[in-house]
């Protein structure tokens, strides 16, 4: 696994749109510290982007990867290598050089800046660790649609569209369920429903540790005194873990299962 | 060297082998013919392990191929469409998957043979299809594997590099491999293969020499034979 990890990995670093990528996260970086002239507020400017930009990124990368390298994987696959090594080190050299054009590309500006002089840096730290399971778990995702749809545009849709109604479609129905049953008490609904989102998830843990929770009213306090102390913490992680370890666990069964 | 049984494969509805079963000695050339659509290429991804089968069992040398995948050690594979990451160069392919197998030196003598030291530093993307399936040919040669499975390996070649090819399937076979082919064009069938396996809307209609399939289908020539087999089963 670990050779085609490498082959997968330094392939991607050769190619355009992983300095594409870098460059954009590096000039993103500069700009905010930039306008910002401060750190915290740029790490809170910067979450907003992230949250929503990197999942995107993982996802159509996961899957243009993946339609991209078929060829690759069938001279693969007639090698002496176990499926789920081909796959898994297809799946981790994409994730993997994503999440470093992400950790380079907004560490070096903010290093420069002076990021370990500052008291920003475990938020700083946070955001990197979120965007890095942002990646991982869009990027699993993307390469479970790819592998389930033999038709190019078809994957591409499914992918577009699972990004969409996560980053965006699911709040809407959220927020409508709040509205619609505000007569009970939604505490728990409302956990719930952020742990069920990778993209909220994380959002809602930088937000706290932003200490910007005031901004979120009533449900402010309760995530305040959920994901506030350590078990919240350990939660919300081990929830982030779970949406990496299922679709790469189902990466791995689809693939043993699939003939090409 | 390999043995099926009863191997199913459906791909949706379409069923495209209905219950093979072939035992394949060791040593010497054999052709697996039949028209197009009759499951040739199916046949020969599920000894791979490309192609998951419904039903049935094989078996290489012995070693049941399900769950498994150390046997492809014992394979060399000619894919039928040479289609390779286009930004690799050459010489970084064959650089790859040595690394990925076992390490060999054979490949120096392979693309002197087939005369590909200028296109070393060029990238896949930018061969022709010919050159392509040349570069196909030498990571299949390369290893030295008791089982070669060659899918199609006529196609783009030059005659020069069609003759070279001929004489190192020839050599290949006095080492004492067995050598899989499928083809299209009969005369190269007939001059290389020692037996020929028929399949048949998915079923092996013929399996022997060429001269039994003459004395068989009472045709003088192979191609003949060939296709009194197929209007005899389509009319």
């Amino acid at each position: 696994m670990l050779k085609i990890l490498k082959y997968s990995f330094f392939d991607l670093m050769r190619s355009r749109w992983s300095y594409v990528y870098f460059g954009f996260y590096l000039l993103l970086g500069v700009v905010l510290l930039f306008l910002n002239n401060d750190l915290s507020k740029a790490v809170i400017t910067l979450m907003n982007v992230i949250i929503v930009l990197v999942p995107l990124i993982g996802t159509i990368f996961g899957v243009m990867y993946y339609y991209n390298s078929k060829e690759f994987t069938e001279l693969l696959l007639a090698q002496p290598l176990k499926r789920s090594s081909i796959f898994l080190g297809q799946y981790l050299g994409v994730a993997l050089s994503l999440s470093m054009s992400l950790i380079l590309g907004l560490g070096i500006p903010f290093v420069f800046y002076g990021l370990f002089k500052s008291n920003a840096i475990w938020d700083f730290s946070l955001l990197l660790i979120t965007g890095t399971f942002l990646t991982l778990i869009f990027t699993a995702l993307a390469f479970n649609i790819a592998l389930s749809n033999e038709n190019k545009i078809k994957g591409f849709g499914y992918a577009i569209l699972l990004w969409l109604f996560l980053a965006i479609i699911y709040d809407g129905i959220f927020l409508m369920t709040l509205i619609f049953f505000e007569d009970y008490p939604l505490d728990k609904l409302s956990l719930v429903g952020t742990m069920l989102n990778p993209i909220d998830l994380s959002r809602t843990l930088i937000l706290l540790k932003l200490d910007i929770s005031a901004l979120l009213g009533y449900t402010g306090a309760i995530f305040k005194q959920f994901f506030g102390t350590s078990f919240g913490l350990v939660v919300s992680f081990v929830m982030l873990v779970i949406w990496v370890v299922l679709p790469v666990l189902r990466i791995m069964f689809k693939s043993k299962r699939k003939d090409f | 060297m390999v043995s099926i049984e009863n191997l199913h494969k459906k791909f949706g509805k379409n069923e495209v082998l209905k219950g093979v079963d072939l035992n394949i000695k060791s040593g010497g050339i054999f052709a697996v013919l039949g028209p197009n659509g009759s499951g040739k290429t199916t046949l020969i991804k599920s000894v791979l392990g490309m192609v998951i089968p419904n039903k049935g069992t094989i078996t290489v040398q012995g070693e049941n191929i399900k769950k498994n995948s150390s046997y492809r050690h014992k394979i060399d594979y000619l894919p039928q469409i040479a289609n390779f990451p286009s930004n690799l160069k050459v010489k970084e392919l064959i650089r790859m998957i040595k690394d990925l197998r076992n390490h060999t030196n054979d490949d120096h003598n392979l693309i002197q043979l087939f005369k590909l030291e200028p296109f070393l530093d060029k990238k896949l993307g930018n061969l022709s299809g010919g050159t392509k399936q040349k570069v196909n040919i030498v990571l299949t040669f390369m290893f030295d594997s008791p089982l070669i499975i060659l899918d199609e390996p006529t196609t783009g070649l030059d005659p020069i590099s069609l003759i070279r090819l001929k004489e190192l399937i020839q050599k290949e076979k006095s080492k004492g491999k067995t050598i899989l082919i499928t083809s299209h064009i009969m005369s190269f069938v007939e001059e290389v293969s020692d037996e020929i396996v028929f399949l048949l809307e998915g079923k092996i209609y013929f399996k022997g020499t060429i001269s039994e399939l003459k004395t068989k289908t009472n045709q003088p020539d192979f191609e003949h034979a060939i296709a009194s087999i197929l209007t005899d089963n389509h009319a």
